[in-house]
């Protein structure tokens, strides 16, 4: 098939950007999004144009690099869908594709499709962990967990801190991601002793770090790959309640 | 050629820091042997440390956790991105919780056997020793392992062991083991122990008076070049199996950081045995850039099979019972279609060899669930392997419910590495190497969830052991730019880049690299021969000297350029790609993952020669002519048997 594609282009952080048209023949139906995307750049390279930036690495969407906002939508048109796993039989022939970066304020762009997500270490470095020095673990089986909170913590767990629901979202927060961590560790019992620490620390560095609040909209939850459920988002604020009472 | 055309012969290697004695004991010993550094000093002495997979990131964060001043290096825009995230099966343990007969000594038993008889006995029991505490770590840290009603965690059996050692975490066990790393890494970040340099690529390493003092280190975003200083580097840089292009690697991953430290005088151990996984999603055209793994947990429920005739392209459906060949069932009646990774990968490269592959371009094999399906009902096997059928479905536009799997065998790890002694120092004094990037504890084949296992046992409790035994002689003298070795290393990076960026062919490096992938796999993959490595040596030359003459790098140095990047890892590869192939052509025997045509039993199975082989190679860098020296290998508690599965 052929398609037009429509692609943001920026030099570098600095520079302003602005959209940039291609047109890109026999592509097949079997090739994923980002292998359409490597058949352009191979063009562009032999054509002495600069090819476009993108991130990707796993490309089998578990490592949260990839990030391209497709049509207007984060990872594109598929449900549950990170952009590498994308396929372009999910395209028409002729159809016009615009290819944007993630877009929120706590995510500059450095260069064309790709951006610095930093500010996602920065709310786990608050307290996104169980403070567990190596060496001074009991046995496993020391304490049961059970199977539901085991399994729903698991779920939370699954976030691949993509960022697609911080570009979704019409404030730029990062509230889904943020709970979906809150989530996981504070459904174990390890993670019991930091769970008030944890909770008013995390969502102090992800004010801090440029995120927007959260109104509920629910744009993060429908484009995120992993289905982290908005349900996180109450259990977060659940405990950001309880840390603060606990606290005064 | 003769041999001697390819390498010379150098002076034999020993591990000089196993004790000896009694197998169990050893590990105690040696730490008991080793130096301490006192906490004092520990605040004065800074370690670099390559790579935040499993290996890196619990190296940095248990190093941090000590007192040490760490540096961490990823070429991710996050340590959390490493390709440990993307390991789906498992992580083995001798725990024996389900009293099912297992101990220690079985998984060191089980570890040396399916190695086959290529890997260190001492190296392999602490393995098995560590494994238990390595369940213990995570679980503290909150890894959400699947568990049982009871609360307790769940295990399964794994690649053909006869005990239930796998725990796990759902198909995504290597992603919920790195968080885990990863979070305790941040947590020494916010601590100020560890400092994080992200798109960061380590290009050359810095030795000084004959110690590894640091590296160098191109900013991705910046395009900066800066040298970084320390009393030792740890390599924790991953795998190389993309030297053949497609494999269920990430893009990034590469040899570089490894290959840089080998250039400079570490010893590069088995570079060519390679594990080449039976079930991925075959290619589906030229514009393929990676391979996707599926669980071989599939073969416990998919029959696998191939037309009966030649070049048969009727769809499946209409292929009668009777002429479709179930050819795993039918050469290994015992095992059937559960046999080990090499002998499935093996058998469905022989079919497709025959000219009775099926799909685009004749290679891939069905595996196929329909009988699954009529026994337990479609609810049953949806309940098991949904997320898998889900996700080949993505991939193919296939339903595998209602038509069968087509899978091929894809390269998937990498055995060798820098060779590293009993301490993990490789052949430079300083330079550490962890994880999958060296190649100490699986031998010529690594079982199914033990990379895991080793990855978190070097960088939680084997490393910060040992590497203090090192460093009690520290601090060692300040450096600074001015110093000669470091300005020629600094050089010599700067260098590359320019030429790199000079060549200005009409060749893009994919296409380069994609042609590469293509005499490794063929020459150097599931089956190898004197003649075939001899003819991919000789056309690797030639595609090298292309690659310095045609290959197009555009933009420069300044910034973000991934083409750069890439072209500076195929650079490495190609020199890679060769030790791999005089490696696999001077080790005349079958072993593990390595098979020579010319080395097989009657029946066509591989056939070890452990009087001629039983050794670890070692090569030391010799551009065309490397040497090789032998690190013979001794077994007192596990004697070498034939592998036999019929
Ligand atoms: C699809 C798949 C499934 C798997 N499933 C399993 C399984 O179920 N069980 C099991 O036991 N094993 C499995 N494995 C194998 C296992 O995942 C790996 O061997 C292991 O995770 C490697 O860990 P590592 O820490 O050594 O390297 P990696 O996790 O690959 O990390 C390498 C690190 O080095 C960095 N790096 C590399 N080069 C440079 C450089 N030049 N400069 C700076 N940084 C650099 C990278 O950024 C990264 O942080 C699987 C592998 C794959 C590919
Ligand atoms: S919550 Fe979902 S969308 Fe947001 S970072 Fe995690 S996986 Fe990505
Ligand atoms: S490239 Fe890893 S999730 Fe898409």
């Amino acid at each position: 098939m052929s398609l037009k594609l429509r692609i943001w282009r920026q030099a570098d952080a600095a520079d302003k950007g602005s959209m940039v048209t291609y047109q890109l023949q026999n592509v097949s139906p079997d090739m994923s999004f980002l292998e359409m995307l490597d058949v352009l750049n191979e063009r562009l390279t032999l054509d002495g144009e600069d090819p476009v930036a993108f991130d990707h690495d796993c490309r089998e969407g578990i490592c949260g690099m990839c990030s391209l906002v497709i049509n207007g939508i984060p990872h594109g048109p598929e449900k549950a869908t990170t952009t590498c796993q994308l396929h372009m039989r999910h395209f028409s022939d002729g159809q016009t594709i615009d290819i944007e970066p993630w877009r929120a304020a706590a995510f500059p762009v450095v260069k064309d499709l790709v951006v610095d997500r930093r500010a996602f270490d920065k709310i786990i470095q608050a307290g996104g962990y169980i403070s567990a020095p190596t060496g001074s673990a009991p046995d496993a089986h020391a304490t049961p967990v059970p199977k539901a909170d085991a399994d729903l913590a698991f779920e939370a767990a699954t976030c691949i801190g993509c960022g697609a629901c911080v570009a979704a979202c019409p404030n730029g927060s990062g509230m889904l991601f943020t709970a979906a961590k809150i989530t996981h560790l504070g459904l174990m019992p390890q993670g019991q002793p930091e769970r008030n620490t944890r909770v008013i620390d995390m969502i102090n560095a992800h004010d801090e770090a440029g995120f927007g609040g959260c109104t509920n909209t629910g744009e993060c939850t429908s484009v995120c790959p992993k289905g982290i459920p908005l349900e996180t988002i109450s259990r977060l604020n659940k405990d950001y309640r309880q840390a603060l009472r606990a606290a005064s | 050629m003769t041999m001697t055309d390819y390498y010379t012969l150098g002076d034999p290697v020993a591990d000089t820091k196993a004790p000896d004695g009694p197998i169990e004991t050893r590990w105690e010993r040696r730490r008991f042997g080793a130096k301490l550094v006192n906490p004092a000093n520990k605040r004065k002495l800074t370690v670099l440390v390559v790579g935040t997979g499993l290996a890196g990131g619990s190296a940095a964060a248990t190093l941090g956790e000590l007192g040490y001043q760490v540096k961490s290096y990823c070429y991710q825009d996050s340590p959390r991105r490493a390709h440990s995230i993307a390991a789906q099966g498992g992580i083995n343990a001798a725990k024996n919780y389900r009293n099912d007969g297992d101990s220690v000594h079985r998984l060191f038993y089980d570890t040396v056997k399916g190695g086959d008889f290529r890997s260190r006995e001492s190296n392999v029991h602490r393995l098995a020793q560590i494994s238990t505490q390595i369940i213990d770590q995570c679980v503290a840290q909150g890894v959400p392992f699947a568990r049982e009603y009871g609360g307790l965690l769940d295990t399964r059996s794994f690649g053909g062991a006869q005990v239930s050692r796998t725990f796990y975490a759902r198909g995504q066990t290597g992603q919920q083991l790195l968080l885990g790393a990863y979070q305790a890494l941040e947590r020494q970040i916010a601590a100020g122990t560890v400092t994080m340099h992200d798109r960061h690529e380590m290009l050359e390493l810095i030795i000084v008076d004959g110690r590894a003092r640091g590296i160098v280190v191109r900013d991705l975003v910046t395009g900066e070049i800066s040298t970084e200083f320390a009393d030792a580097v740890v390599l924790a840089s991953g795998g190389y199996g993309n030297v053949f292009f497609l494999s269920t690697n990430a893009k990034g991953c590469n040899v570089t950081a490894s290959w840089r430290a080998h250039r400079k005088g570490a010893l590069f151990a088995n570079p060519c045995y390679t594990q080449i996984h039976p079930t991925c999603i075959p290619v589906s055209g030229d514009h393929q850039s990676k391979l996707t793994l599926m669980s071989e947990s599939l073969r416990n429920d998919g029959r696998v099979w191939v037309p009966k005739a030649k070049g048969d392209d009727r769809v499946p459906a209409d292929i009668p019972e009777d002429e479709r060949d179930y050819y795993l069932e039918r050469i290994y009646p015992a095992f059937g279609n559960l046999v080990p990774r090499d002998i499935a990968s093996r058998a469905a490269k022989n079919v497709c060899d025959e000219g009775r592959g099926v799909g685009p371009g004749g290679l891939g094999v069905y595996l196929d669930f329909a009988a699954a399906i009529g026994r337990l009902g479609r609810d049953a096997v949806e309940a098991k392997y949904g997320n898998l059928f889900e996700m080949y479905e993505r991939i193919t536009g296939e339903d595998p419910y209602s038509t069968p799997m087509r899978i091929y065998p894809a390269v998937h790890y990498t055995m060798g590495g820098l060779w590293v002694d009993y301490d993990l120092q490789s052949t430079i004094p300083g330079l550490f190497v962890i994880g999958e990037a060296n190649f100490s504890d699986h031998g010529a084949n690594r079982l199914g969830a033990s990379a895991l296992m080793q990855g978190l046992a070097d960088g939680y409790f084997v490393l910060p052991n040992t590497i203090g035994d090192y460093l009690a002689a520290g601090p060692f003298p300040k450096l600074d730019g001015e110093n000669a070795e470091v300005a020629e290393a600094r050089k010599l990076v700067e260098d590359r880049i320019e030429k790199l960026l000079s060549i200005n062919g009409d060749r893009t490096v994919d296409s380069i690299h994609r042609e590469l992938g293509r005499i490794m796999w063929e020459y150097c993959g599931m089956e190898r021969t004197d003649a075939g490595l001899r003819k991919a040596i000789s056309e690797i030359r030639e595609l090298k000297a292309e690659f310095w003459q045609r290959a197009k790098v555009p933009g420069d140095g300044e910034g973000l350029n991934q083409s750069l990047e890439r072209a500076g890892r195929v650079a490495d590869f190609f020199e890679l790609a060769e030790l791999m192939c005089i490696d696999a052509l001077h080790r005349e025997e079958s072993c593990g993952g390595h098979f020579r045509a010319e080395s097989q039993t009657e029946e066509g199975e591989a056939e070890r020669d452990d009087e001629r082989f039983s050794y670890v190679a070692a090569w030391e860098f010799g551009g065309d002519l490397p040497v090789l020296h032998k690190e013979e290998l001794t077994f007192d508690y596990v004697h070498p048997s034939q592998r036999s599965y019929k």
